[in-house]
């Protein structure tokens, strides 16, 4: 019954940790499309690695509730894709398994952490990809990559099989070359899932459209101020210009609360993921220390040995921030601040349809350029703004800066994910 | 009432498996236990990266109830949080429990007191998580080879019910649980007799002096152990004039001491926040809909007045469900012509010789009290028979056997009483005080024991058929007779 692809991909860009040769699809509205998955998203049978040593060799038992969906609508998951360690980058390059490469310049990173889900699109070795978004991490490298990333609101993707960094943040996603075929894959995974508790019924149907007249666009002052490559800045404006051409107007608006985004993003996240990860003990994934010692000895060692440099150190900062005495001091707080930034954006949606400004405050960085971990991390400042809010938020290609591709990025209010992708593909189809 | 010098100071923390059919947080069966091991698992309960809980709504129900009959307050809002920490039964490294805001807080439940009396013992919280799998060691923990993991446990839902320090004594601190383990019963929520469906982590302390946790206790008899000797040796330390160290002990049920946990063991920091992966309950909204069943206190009342039983008839056969609904079944047919008799029969004599066997009520046919109940009555049979009777009966289940009637037992073993059959009776005592002819002297000589010492001889020849207060009357005639 089932039809099969062949796919062996010549993968200059260590885009895939694993590929299926033969693939099997069905019938659907995706009959016969290869689609690659991030490999943090359970796949039964495909080893799912999250791109770390400790992690390798584990074969899951289960699908993720959106590979049955893909499954479903005649899908074939050809293979699984490169990333940083447990999505803890922004680079591609905390992969235990090597960095993967930007198509469109091999010295450069193609973003993270969905890199090589990003990569393999942007490469054309498969049409769509799933990527997961903890604090831009498909949006970062669409825009690093020229392709397409959807954000979706926290709840409308089933996160069931989606191994955890930070469940509080993250939403799987779809990156494609066209908003049509992100729009097209969105339909397949958006909607209610019984196992996950977080999810919500809002199942998109939706065919994109590029009218915008009337709309109003928020333009907030801190998406092009300090920190922000004023190249890039110009090309986003020029990118929002085009938007206005089409009928929208602009409203100037500002984020107060961005002070304290990236602040109450890394303490949720490193928290979170503190907890999310220490079932990673050698016992009964990965590799089994070597060793004599009794249980708390062991784990320590076979954690040092496997987890590698930015996966400890987060897991140090959220053992720490979450230790006795000081969760009121971090964790508490940072729920606060989200909360401050869930009404700035309120505030602003009372006004304007959708928020816009650059996805990234760079082009894509060379390898090994982001070498201290916090110019990495302030490198995530305006992306982790729709995370902690819960809002959808789209990356499409709007020009090059330094003949690297830029992202324009559209937020929306709660649940309109589609405003958000008819923004993006009026954008689209005007330029093209 | 002001609290002596050396008082006894105990809070419990009790902790029993909730009797659903699925597990807390997945569709597993919680019917494991005659079954192998990891057979009873899934992607949720082994903590499979990228798996989540989906909260029984069984369970918060099951729950509730508990809360609603103990006089709880459910709070408004109420959420799951994490405990983390690393151990090989614990397949995610963290427990998912509740922490800062547990379904309930309050309520109380009333014990009988040591100096008699209902006493109120105050509740803190009552807080549902999930119980962790279970490792058995090859050999001894220390020294074994190895250890190998059971996940059928992971997951079971499990409620904790924290008490004050209410209890004056280990005996109050036993009758907390009884009374606790009656209410959860009477509720249908928990199964008393499921191997490890009860767990209790009891704080004692000295008045003045620090509080001791003594943990691990598995069964209803090992808390007022574990706590005797605790109180013991917190006494003997003070005699001493020794200091007491607030530390953590665990019980060893085997040997029935405590010993102190190691210091590492002592250091948990939990890391709590809440679980992101579940929504905040709501549900107090919920209680209307929960109507409580006639709880323990309730029955014993109605027992005293319906059957006329006296408070601690009432209060032994209330104290369990099975034993409860047993008397009811006994007496049905006849309630106020059989219960003066049942009670008793049933509130000491049968519950004695089941605890003798270690035999479970199960086994026992109702009718088979019924009918025993009757012959005594009818006084067609001794009270001595009876118990006879009783023992064939018990002796016969715990072979495995069918039970006779008590009335085949009657008739095999020929005990119905000899009343009206003086002829047997004079011919028993003429035989017993010739054969005793230094009985017959000490009783003329005024020794009191004489007497009694021939009526067991003629109870003897009658094996136990002759009714006592004929005997009594038709042997003091006899020795009148002989000039005594
Ligand atoms: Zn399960």
């Amino acid at each position: 019954m089932a039809d099969e692809i062949s796919f062996s991909p010549d993968d200059k860009y260590n885009a895939f940790l694993a590929t299926c040769k033969r693939a099997p699809h069905g019938n659907g509205k995706l009959a016969g499309v290869a689609v690659a998955v991030k490999d943090n998203i359970t796949t039964k049978g495909i080893e799912t690695t999250c791109a770390s040593k400790i992690l390798k060799g584990y074969v899951p038992p289960y699908d993720a509730h959106v590979i049955g969906l893909l499954k479903a609508e005649g899908a074939a998951v050809v293979g699984k894709t490169n990333m940083d360690e447990f999505g803890m980058g922004t680079t591609t390059e905390n992969s235990a398994f090597g960095p993967t490469l930007n198509p469109c310049d091999t010295r450069r990173v193609p973003g993270g952490s969905s890199g090589g889900s990003a990569a393999a699109v942007a490469a054309g070795m498969v049409r769509m990809a799933l990527g997961s978004d903890t604090g831009g991490s498909i949006r970062c490298p669409a825009s690093f990559c020229g392709i397409v990333g959807l954000k979706p609101s926290y709840g409308r993707v089933s996160r069931y099989g989606l191994i955890a960094y930070s469940n509080s943040l993250e939403q799987i996603g779809p990156l494609g070359k066209t908003v049509t075929d992100v729009s097209a894959l969105m339909g397949v995974i958006a909607g209610h899932d019984r196992h996950d508790s977080t999810s919500l019924d809002k199942p998109y149907n939706h065919t994109p459209n590029a009218d915008i007249k009337g709309l109003k666009i928020g333009i907030p002052q801190e998406y092009f101020g300090k920190g922000v490559d004023p190249n890039v800045a110009d090309v986003v404006k020029k990118g929002i210009g085009r938007l206005e051409e089409l009928g929208a107007t602009t409203v100037p608006c500002s984020i107060p609360s961005m002070e304290y985004a990236l602040a109450a993003y890394y303490v949720t996240c490193t928290c979170e993921a503190s907890s999310n990860l220490a079932r990673f003990d050698g016992v009964r994934y990965g590799p089994a220390p070597d060793t004599k010692k009794s249980w708390h000895d062991a784990y320590q060692e076979v954690r040092s040995a496997a987890f590698g440099t930015e996966v400890r150190r987060r897991i140090m900062l959220g053992t720490f921030a979450l230790s006795s005495g000081y969760y009121g001091k971090y964790y508490a707080k940072a729920q606060v601040a989200r909360e401050n930034i869930k009404a700035d954006f309120n505030r602003i949606f009372a006004d304007v349809d959708v928020i816009a400004g650059p996805t990234m405050p760079t082009i894509a960085f060379r390898l090994k350029e982001k070498s201290d971990p916090l110019s990495m991390y302030l490198a995530d400042i305006l992306t982790v703004p729709a995370n902690l809010a819960g809002i959808p938020a789209i990356s499409v290609p709007c020009g090059k800066s330094e003949g690297m591709p830029v992202g324009l990025q559209i937020m929306g209010r709660m649940f309109e994910d589609e405003r958000v992708v008819d923004v993006a593909y009026a954008y689209e189809q005007a330029v093209n | 009432m002001a609290d002596a010098e050396d008082q006894v100071i105990v809070g419990l923390e009790v902790h029993c498996q909730l009797d659903t059919k699925s597990k807390l947080f997945c569709g597993c069966s919680t019917d494991y236990r005659s079954d192998g091991p990891n057979t009873h698992v899934c992607p949720i309960c082994l903590g499979l990266p990228g798996a989540m809980p989906s909260l029984n709504k069984r369970a918060i129900e099951y729950a509730m109830k508990v809360a609603k009959a103990l006089n709880c307050e459910v709070l408004n809002e109420s959420e799951f949080s994490r405990k983390n920490y690393f151990y090989p039964d614990l397949d995610k490294a963290y427990q998912i429990t509740q922490y800062d805001k547990p379904l309930a807080e309050g309520g109380y439940l009333e014990i009988e007191s040591d100096e008699g009396g209902e006493r109120k013992i105050r509740l803190t919280r009552i807080h549902v998580e999930e119980d962790p799998g279970r490792l058995v060691h090859m050999g001894n923990v220390e020294r074994g080879k190895y250890s190998l993991v059971d996940y059928n446990r992971a997951g079971i839902p499990l409620i904790e019910i924290v008490s004050e320090p209410d209890m004056r004594s280990p005996r109050e601190a036993r009758k907390f649980l009884n009374k606790l383990r009656a209410t959860l019963e009477y509720l249908s929520v928990f199964d008393s007799e499921k191997e490890g469906s009860l767990r209790v982590d009891a704080n004692i302390s000295i008045k003045g002096h620090e509080r001791v946790e003594v943990k691990n206790i598995t069964s209803y008899k090992g808390v007022e152990k574990a706590l005797l000797f605790e109180v013991t040796r917190q006494k003997n330390l003070i005699r001493r004039g020794q200091r007491i160290e607030r530390e953590t002990r665990h019980y060893l049920e085997a040997r029935g001491v405590t010993q102190s946990a190691r210091s590492k063991e002592q250091e948990h920091d939990y890391r709590y926040f809440p679980e992101p992966d579940l929504r905040p309950l709501r549900v107090r909204s919920w209680l209307d809909g929960i109507v409580l069943p006639e709880l323990p206190d309730a029955r014993r009342e109605r027992f005293m007045a319906e059957y006329g039983c006296s408070l601690n008839h009432a209060r032994t056969l209330t104290g369990e469900l099975k034993l409860a609904n047993f008397f009811e079944k006994v007496v049905a047919s006849d309630k106020p012509g059989l219960s003066p008799l049942a009670s008793t029969w049933i509130a000491d004599t049968l519950i004695g010789e089941l605890n003798y066997r270690d035999m479970s009520l199960d086994n026992v046919d109702p009718a088979a009290i019924t009918g025993l109940v009757l012959l005594l009555k009818a006084g067609t049979i001794t009270d001595k028979s009876g118990v006879e009777v009783l023992r064939v009966i018990l002796d016969q289940l715990l072979k495995g056997e069918m039970a006779e009637t008590p009335d085949a037992i009657v008739k095999r073993l020929n005990l119905a009483k000899t009343a009206g059959d003086t002829g047997a009776i004079t011919a028993a005592i003429e035989e017993a005080i010739n054969e005793n002819p230094k009985a017959l002297e000490d009783y003329r000589a005024g020794k009191g024991g004489a007497l009694n010492f021939l009526v067991g001889q003629v109870m003897k020849k009658t094996r136990g058929k002759a009714d006592p207060a004929e005997l009594n009357r038709m042997l003091a005639e006899a020795l009148k007779k002989r000039g005594a």
